[in-house]
């Protein structure tokens, strides 16, 4: 049922953009979505040209979720807050949902723990990738994989 | 109107590392879904949330169109004197949103 309507939309969408160029009429039946090169980018303007190292902050997100719309998700960096030496931020990616960024959280070492949960929403089954930076300027990185069922973001009214 | 909710313990001893909870809720529309007449829905979100602790940031995130709707978000902070914690979170079409709450610290 779900399916039916879905590429009835399609078909209508198609027509609509038939009208004009063709070719572009069927690119622009699929929503932008961010494909790994672009969540590279993304990571690229967070990190700029340094080295961005395996480790040190963790990512846990449940590796099958049921519904994209509501994935919960915690990121952290293990290790005390002080003012020498804590973790600035922690930025979030993936690699399909229409945009590459999903959440940034900004710490000083007031945070007392590098530690965030929050609830996501992820288009696909794909990889999640976290990205911390130390107060040292050193950067760690995170991967998961998530398994959807449901998609999220993208689906009709 | 929008509304938050913030939990953050009443007491804490100085030192302490608390938890603080928050929730509001905001439909956080991506931009990127259609009607079923085709017409795109345009994006309504919440772009920012920022914790204060008497006047000081200790705090911060940005949001994105894929932060799930009503946007939660559990972080932690030291409890290093009595007052205010204040939260605000902006987005889209002027949304503000200010709420705060009391702890004492001994």
């Amino acid at each position: 049922m779900g399916d039916g309507r879905k590429s009835e939309t399609t078909r209508r969408r198609f027509m609509a953009g038939a009208s004009g160029v063709v070719a572009a009429g069927f690119v622009t039946l699929r929503p932008a979505q961010a494909t790994p090169e672009s969540m590279t980018a993304a990571i690229r303007q967070v990190t700029g040209e340094a080295k961005v190292q395996p480790g040190k902050v963790k990512l846990d997100v449940p590796p099958l979720v049921e519904n994209g719309s509501t994935v919960s998700l915690t990121v952290s960096v293990d290790g005390p807050m002080t003012a020498a030496n804590y973790c600035k931020s922690i930025h979030v990616f993936n690699e399909k949902n229409p945009q590459p960024n999903v959440a940034a959280f900004h710490f000083g070492p007031r945070t007392g723990r590098a530690r965030v949960s929050t609830r996501i929403r992820l288009a696909d089954t794909q990889t999640v990738v976290a990205i911390a930076r130390m107060s040292d300027g050193s950067l760690w990185s995170a991967k998961a994989e998530v398994i959807v069922t449901l998609a999220a973001c993208v689906e009709e009214l | 109107m929008a509304s938050a909710l913030v939990n953050v313990p009443k007491k804490a001893k100085r030192g302490d590392v608390i938890e603080i909870k928050t929730l509001i809720s905001h439909v956080m529309e991506t931009g990127f879904r259609h009607t079923t007449t085709g017409e795109p829905i345009p994006r309504d979100i919440i772009t920012s949330f920022v914790c204060t602790y008497n006047k000081e940031e200790i705090f911060r995130a940005d949001l994105y169109p894929a932060f799930a709707a009503n946007p939660f978000i559990v972080f932690s902070t030291v409890a290093t004197e009595s007052g205010t914690i204040e939260f605000v979170w902006q987005g889209d079409n002027w949304f503000s949103v200010t709420q705060s709450a009391r702890i004492v610290v001994e």
